[in-house]
């Protein structure tokens, strides 16, 4: 309050200094920047760092390029190109795998679905602890379940992928009209043909985009499985660093980038196509 | 005459092209499994495993505490540079790819530098990183620099994109410079969203770098792979169970965090 000038009249009331943010909010925003601040400060202070290694970085990374140039394209085939194929199949049957485990779970998460709170809870808790482990962590423990090779990749791109599905099906679900659900209810469908004819419909282009969204990442993750062993170009590209065959690893690099960028075309094209 | 009311009375007309579809995909995926190898004999054995690694993870072990601590530190110190280290780059970065502030000549480079920053995965960026930096943290918060800048700097860029030109031409029209018109037409109109994305991009910088371990770049990944090497399923689980607990945390605070900012 400011009204040193016109403490009487009508108008006294209307004569005050605006705040945006009450004191609580701008003593929660201040303490907000200190720990960010804070933090920054702490972690430049402790991280380790070596300084020998930090003086020829420029120097290492020019010698890096230098032995990737000209990348090796003989290589390409047939041993890249097998690797490239088997890393797409990775990324697609994983992502078919995890739409077969999301979409009960996605049922069961959805509250206007399903309506026993206990199975919400479970099925959230189970997106969430799919979600909250990597896809290398994932491919780490099926590698050691199924042993090396594309099986492990695709378990572990399956299993990851469920709890982002899951969820973002379940937000779908959630927001569907109950409208045709109830007058297919009052024409007597049984459960089946309420969810086919009454919610898919609605839910359909959601689908469509997580899908085809959830295909782009997995493309990306299943590159570096391989580092794991969980088969894909990972394997191709782990064995060429591990021999110092730089050449080949800026093939492999460059074949991963063409396909990313390819998937990422695709989906484009797709999803404005359908949605 | 009958036979025409028939087929206009059938409400739900079977949908051949969507079948057709998901025959062509059981096909794909049958095929895919024999080409992967996956066959129903091998998962059954996988399933008989996985009984016994689960038994060998429990219960988890943590007597090697010390370890685990000093891991998930370095995780958090890497997340925390990276993410900073991210932003502060991604600031310039969204604002010359954004088209509607930033003239063409300046936008489509830089585009181009932000599509290959998103397009290599953080892990064989940190490889790389590994070899040209050496071995430990400095190489995993340079890559994770590298992913954040990728992901925020577009989203910064869309956010930037999406403004209202309205009051960015008001200012202007008080004759202010660019730094005025950047701080009052278009700052107020993004803040909130911006801080959306980069408590997002802490969030996965942190679930990011306890992985870049695994090729040396520092972190809680160097313990957990080494672990996973020497056949600590007990060790393993007790880094796991840690890492889970760590990325919930980070959520309940960036939460707060974001209540916060609004």
């Amino acid at each position: 309050m400011s009204g040193a000038a016109g403490t009487a009249g009508p108008m006294a009331p209307l004569i005050r200094e605006w705040h945006r943010f009450t004191p609580a909010e701008r003593i929660g925003r201040w303490l907000v920047w200190l720990a960010i601040v804070a933090s920054v400060v702490w972690a430049v202070r402790t991280v380790e760092i070596i300084p020998e290694f930090l003086e020829d970085a420029p120097e290492q990374m020019a010698d890096l390029l230098v032995r990737m140039w000209p990348p090796d394209l003989a290589h390409y085939y047939p041993d890249v190109h097998a690797a490239l194929v088997e890393t797409l199949h990775i990324a697609t049957l994983g992502t078919l795998f995890s739409f077969l485990l999301a979409v009960p779970l996605a049922l069961l998460a959805a509250r206007n679905i399903c309506r026993i709170r206990p199975l919400n809870a479970f099925a959230q808790l189970m997106l969430v602890s799919s979600r909250s482990v990597n896809s290398l962590v994932w491919a780490l423990i099926f590698v050691a379940v199924f042993g090396p090779g594309a099986a492990a990749g695709v378990f572990a791109i399956a299993f990851r992928s469920v709890g982002f599905v899951g969820k973002l099906l379940a937000e779908a679900l959630e927001e569907t009209n109950r409208g045709p659900v109830e007058a297919l209810t009052a024409a007597g469908a049984p459960w089946g043909h309420i969810m086919l004819k009454g919610v898919w419909p609605q839910v359909q282009p959601a689908f469509w985009g997580i899908a085809l969204f959830r295909w782009d990442i997995n493309v990306r993750e299943s590159a570096v499985l391989g580092l794991v062993g969980a088969g894909g170009i990972g394997v191709v590209l782990d064995d060429a660093i591990n021999f110092f065959q730089w050449e080949r690893v800026a093939t492999v690099l460059l074949a991963i980038l063409a396909v990313v960028i390819v998937a990422e075309i695709v989906v484009t094209r797709i999803r404005s196509r359908l949605i | 005459m009958s036979g025409a009311s028939q087929a206009a009375r059938q409400a739900f007309a079977p949908n051949w092209g969507a079948r057709l579809g998901l025959l062509a995909l059981a096909l794909y995926s049958l095929y895919a499994m024999a080409q992967l190898d996956i066959t129903w004999d091998r998962l059954l054995i996988g399933f008989g495993e996985a009984g016994r690694f689960l038994a060998r993870m429990w219960p988890p072990n943590f007597e090697r505490w010390e370890l685990l601590i000093e891991g998930l530190l370095e995780s958090i110190q890497i997340a925390v540079l990276a993410s900073a280290l991210g932003i502060l780059l991604s600031l310039p970065l969204g604002l010359m790819a954004a088209r509607n502030l930033a003239p063409t000549l300046l936008t489509a480079p830089t585009r181009a530098f932000i599509a290959l920053c998103r397009s290599l995965h953080y892990v064989i960026v940190a490889i790389l990183f590994v070899k040209a930096i050496g071995f430990g943290a400095l190489a995993g918060v340079a890559a994770l620099t590298i992913a954040s800048m990728g992901f925020i700097a577009k989203l910064f860029a869309e956010a930037i994109e999406e403004i209202s030109m309205k009051q960015v031409e008001a200012i202007r029209a008080t004759g202010a410079g660019f730094g005025a018109v950047l701080l009052y037409g278009v700052l107020p109109q993004v803040a909130s969203r911006f801080t959306g994305f980069c408590l997002y991009q802490l969030d996965s910088n942190l679930r990011n770098s306890t992985l870049v371990g695994i090729v040396g770049a520092g972190g809680i990944g160097g313990t957990l792979f080494a672990a996973f090497k020497r056949f600590d399923y007990d060790f393993v689980a007790a880094i796991l169970l840690s890492i889970i607990a760590l990325i919930f945390l980070a959520e309940v605070i960036s939460a707060r965090i974001r209540a916060a900012m609004q």
